[in-house]
């Protein structure tokens, strides 16, 4: 078990989980409070698009998938920024369009790719060393853009209007908060994969949420729930030899389930 | 009217011009001019639907005209409304989050704070004045959704008060507070009048209190009546036949207009968001 640790593809895949914990336990917070979830997974589903166009043009895929999902994120803060209307259709059109064009995309590229569902069900015990630091260097950027404007953050996700009225300009902010989804989403793209990534995004913070008295408390013990889904799905995985992405995504499935209906049968015996 | 201050009346705080605005090519408001001075306790009222909130919106530079200008303090809304303190719609406010209500409080300091995730104590200090006022100094460390519906009214009111306003915007302060509590809360803001203007909103004309000074009624047009009274010339004006209201003014104990019945019920439902 410990001879595990000193293998560089564990040492690897342990370094990613963390930062990965890291960077959902952050952003799936803010998406959580702010009742963006589809938001992000519409973001989150159209990286794929990311991945399409380094299969085609033959482009190292991470800083592919960076780019294309910061495009995709703004394309859709510019078409949500003012709350109106069919947000929630704009949002469906742009995680189709994504995920579609990166499929054609992969479909026409040269030669085999066995890659492929890496990036759709993640692939965390592939994780070169490259990566790592390139996941590094993007949670120092989530960390410190979020610490910087906690408040304000803050502030327009509990009320919009009124931090308006102080003064807090909130369509800058959105298309930030969508950025920072963008790169929270390729990140955690190595660990679980795209489509498996709203796990990460929602259920720890979802829990956390209502034992805690601020969005900060949120996002710490987020955090720290994620590395304990990540850590315990990745023992469990190497263990039954399960796919570790989907592994991971069970146990904190399982974890959700056993904390939801003990919290229900404690209140139905309170009462 | 009376006025504290004559050398401040003269000043005024709100000015509308040729204001109209339109929701999805729906007329909300129609050529308003309005000018509000300082000092004054300006009640808002008219049916629901009128446009009262929207007003309050406009002149925060919350909502932009499609046409006509809008000053406050003298300057356009996006400037200025950090001078002013706004007490949101209950509905805003109410939302399951985790935040204590001094954390609640804090962020009415936003754009007077240093940047960075930390306030100082002497920004917590303030808070905690703002909750004093307000009587809610005990649930400083409670979680927001664990208030009752008027504690959670008199925080949104710290909220508003801790930046120390030259004018207070409330929409609907009075929603969800007992008759005890209204009371209360208009002589805290009597109080506060004497040193800054207040604009409020209520849907409920019973409330017009002995503070209030001036009424604005809105119904798409705007009129501006400069005492606590609503006569019947203003009222068939504004509220015309389709918009029947019981109207109650301080010193005109019961005034029926339009529809008798119609108006019987609906001031009995007051307290109620209708």
């Amino acid at each position: 078990m410990i001879a595990l640790l000193h293998l560089p593809f564990i040492q690897n895949a342990l370094a990613a989980g963390m930062l990965a914990a890291i960077a959902c336990g952050i952003i799936g917070s803010l998406v959580v409070v702010n009742r963006s979830v589809f938001m992000a997974g519409g973001i989150a589903h159209a990286a794929y698009g990311g991945v399409g166009i380094a299969f085609f043009f033959a482009l190292p895929a991470l800083p592919c998938i960076v780019a294309f999902s910061l495009f995709m994120a703004v394309v859709m803060a510019a078409l949500t920024a003012r709350r109106q209307g069919r947000m929630d259709t704009i949002i469906g059109v742009l995680w189709a369009v994504g995920m579609a064009l990166g499929i054609i995309l992969v479909d026409l590229a040269p030669g085999y790719n066995v890659d492929l569902m890496s990036f759709l069900f993640g692939s965390i015990l592939a994780v070169p060393r490259s990566d790592v630091h390139l996941m590094t260097v993007l949670v120092v950027v989530i960390v410190g853009v979020v610490t910087c404007f906690y408040k304000q953050l803050l502030a327009m996700s509990y009320d919009r209007e009124f931090s308006q009225v102080r003064g807090v300009k909130v369509v800058p902010l959105h298309f930030m908060v969508l950025c920072l989804v963008a790169l929270a989403v390729v990140m955690t793209i190595r660990v679980v994969g795209l489509i498996l990534i709203m796990a990460l995004f929602t259920i720890a913070p979802y829990l956390v949420e209502r034992y805690v008295g601020s969005l900060a408390r949120m996002m710490l013990f987020s955090s720290l729930l994620n590395m304990c889904f990540i850590v315990a799905g990745l023992w469990l995985s190497w263990k039954f030899n399960l796919a570790s992405g989907a592994t991971i995504i069970l146990v904190a499935a399982l974890f959700f389930i056993l904390v939801e209906s003990t919290a229900a049968l404690l209140s139905k015996f309170r009462n | 009217m009376t006025i504290q201050d004559p050398d401040k009346a003269n000043i005024p705080v709100i000015q509308l011009e040729n204001v109209s605005f339109s929701f999805n090519k729906a007329p909300v408001l129609k050529d308003v001019n309005l000018t509000i001075h300082q000092g004054d306790f300006v009640a808002i009222i008219g049916p629901n639907g009128g446009g009262k909130t929207t007003l309050v919106k406009i002149i925060l530079g919350l909502l932009k005209p499609q046409k006509g200008k809008v000053l406050l303090l003298g300057r356009p809304p996006r400037e200025s409304c950090k001078r002013a303190g706004y007490m949101p719609q209950y509905a805003t406010g109410e939302k399951d989050f985790p935040i204590t209500v001094l954390e609640v409080v804090l962020l009415g300091l936003l754009g007077a704070t240093n940047c960075g995730p930390f306030f100082s104590s002497r920004e917590r200090l303030k808070a905690m004045e703002a909750l004093e006022r307000v009587g809610m100094a005990d649930f400083a460390k409670r979680r927001i959704n664990d208030l009752s519906g008027g504690q959670l009214q008199r925080t949104l009111l710290a909220r508003a008060l801790v930046s120390g306003p030259e004018i207070l915007f409330l929409d609907e302060p009075m929603a969800n507070i007992d008759i005890g509590g209204q009371a209360k809360l208009f002589d805290l803001l009597g109080e506060l009048n004497r040193e800054i203007t207040i604009v409020f909103v209520t849907h409920d004309i019973g409330l017009l209190s002995r503070y209030v000074k001036s009424v604005v009624c809105v119904n798409q047009k705007v009129f501006f009546h400069p005492a606590a009274e609503i006569t019947p010339e203003m009222a068939t004006t504004i509220m015309d036949e389709h918009c029947p209201m019981e109207l109650i003014a301080h010193g005109m104990p019961h005034r029926v207009l339009g529809r008798h019945d119609a108006a019987r019920h609906h001031a009995q439902g007051n307290g109620h968001q209708s």
